[in-house]
């Protein structure tokens, strides 16, 4: 049986302490305008990564501060070695800056007002071109699982995933927590139905509370559209995949918890602190959950599919598992572990959870997923509501 | 594979079909520990994935999967049948 103690992981090791799996030079835009520039860069520098996105102005309170920590925590992401960021004004992009700077990696700001995409990109790419020598020097050292960082998320769910991949993952988180693993997972929305069980594995009762009430937050947003969830919550892919109602839904993805407890519950984009499993409160939709995982330090993504969600992450690797034969059949180039034996009966959950952390502990140590080879590089910021 | 239906509980009202069933075949069920729970006549296909009722269900009958509920059944539904939208219904979202 494979245990956190003897699986066998390197990464690289980054000035606070924690261990990135990947080794990234990221050019990270503050805003959606400053993609070109960020996309220029990295076309220019080998070795470097454009993170373009759809966000960034005129956006204020809360979701403004989302929008802050995301990005933040991207470029604090131990998967980064270094990053590049650049903005259309000095402001916004130096208080960027000044987040990444604290975990005492190399990272540098642009701003374009003033100077112009060309010139930026020259600028930029100098810094760039010093960044990636900088990484490419760096090796891998050995660490252990009580420094490993990692979450997950389920999507396009059917029955397959509360019979077979969710419970595996929950099997190999109940094996990675007793090496100190930091886990996460989170979903709100799709835990309509099981919410009580996630409440009554909280540690204590202030956990409880905070878990409630970000639920009920939900729940009220919900209901002060006037609208209610179906055709969202289950999705047609859940349905078509034979899923009913929501709560069906959500009994197979608490799964993926096992018999754990709930350590703490965190805004999105903040990162856990200290080992355990930690509820992120977070959307479903997978692209945004996991960019949110990445910007909270996660390093690496346990996303069990039933009907073939074929999603990735720039800056995270994330490892797909189906119990889904069809999925296995039609779609095998998504697929990183095979556990539909689990629904012949020819696998048990102990089998399967050791033939997914097989392929994390390679995965950890450099093997490419299925979604990083594919190039699915979704990188996607929430937006809790219109912008100014 | 022998069986064609698996349980999450032995108790489960309904079960799902590990590979597409047949119409007028009858089929076996277990569970996830490979317990038997007996076998059903289908009334309908029922492709993978999708539920069978492992019981004569009736109308407003709250629908146990995971030894716990996950709806209600909006018509009466014979064992055997096929379980889905057509006639169960969630027991939130009621707005």
């Amino acid at each position: 049986m494979i245990t956190a103690q003897n699986l066998k992981l390197t990464g690289f090791r980054r000035p606070d302490g924690r261990y990135g799996i990947r080794n990234h030079v990221i050019i990270l835009p503050v805003d959606d305008i400053s993609n070109a520039a960020a996309e220029g860069v990295a076309s220019l520098i080998r070795g470097t990564m454009a993170l373009p996105h759809a966000y960034g102005r005129l956006q204020f309170g809360e979701d403004l501060e989302l929008t802050f920590r995301t990005l933040a925590g991207i470029g604090r992401n131990p998967n980064i070695a270094a990053a590049v960021i650049i903005g259309i004004e000095p402001k916004w992009t130096e208080r960027i800056v000044k987040e990444i700077k604290k975990t005492g990696k190399p990272v540098a700001g642009f701003s374009i007002e003033r100077y112009g995409d060309l010139k930026t990109i020259e600028m930029a790419s100098r810094k760039a071109k010093e960044f990636v020598q900088y990484a490419t020097e760096l090796r891998r050292e050995p660490f252990p699982v009580k420094k490993l960082c990692m979450s997950t998320k389920c999507g396009e769910s059917d029955t397959t995933t509360g019979l077979a991949s969710c419970p595996t993952v929950g099997r190999s988180f109940e094996r990675l927590i007793k090496g100190g693993a930091t886990l996460l997972f989170g979903e709100t929305s799709e835990l309509t139905g099981g919410e009580d069980i996630v409440e009554s594995r909280c540690i204590n009762s202030k956990v409880k509370r905070d878990f409630r009430c970000v639920f009920d937050d939900y729940t009220n947003l919900i209901e002060s559209k006037g609208v209610d969830l179906m055709g969202s919550q289950p999705t047609e892919g859940n349905i078509r995949g034979g899923l009913t109602t929501i709560e069906e839904k959500a009994l197979g993805n608490i799964q993926k918890i096992g018999r754990l407890q709930v350590k703490s519950v965190l805004a999105p984009a903040v990162e856990p602190k200290g080992p355990g499993l930690h509820f992120m409160d977070s959307s479903s939709a997978a692209a945004e959950m996991v960019t949110l995982c990445a910007a909270s330090g996660s390093v690496v993504h346990f996303f069990p599919t039933g009907q073939g969600n074929i999603i990735g992450n720039p800056v995270i690797p994330v490892i797909k598992l189906t119990g889904n034969p069809l999925t296995l059949k039609t779609m095998s180039e998504h697929i990183d572990v095979d556990v539909t034996g689990i629904l012949r009966l020819e696998m048990n959950l102990d089998q399967a959870a050791d033939a997914l952390l097989k392929v994390l502990e390679r995965t950890i140590n450099g093997r490419l997923t299925a979604a990083e080879t594919l190039r699915h590089d979704e990188f996607v910021l929430t937006k809790l509501y219109r912008s100014a | 594979m022998k069986h064609g239906i698996l349980l999450h509980e032995p108790d489960d009202d309904v079960g799902v079909a590990v590979t597409d069933l047949k119409k007028g075949t009858s089929v076996g069920a277990v569970t996830l520990e490979g317990k038997r729970a007996g076998s059903v006549k289908l009334l309908s296909n029922v492709p993978l994935g999708h539920k069978v009722a492992m019981r004569d269900l009736p109308k407003d009958k709250r629908v146990i999967k995971y030894g716990r509920e996950v709806g209600k059944a909006v018509q009466a539904v014979s064992r055997g049948a096929h379980v889905h939208t057509h006639n169960v219904k969630t027991l939130r979202w009621s707005v």
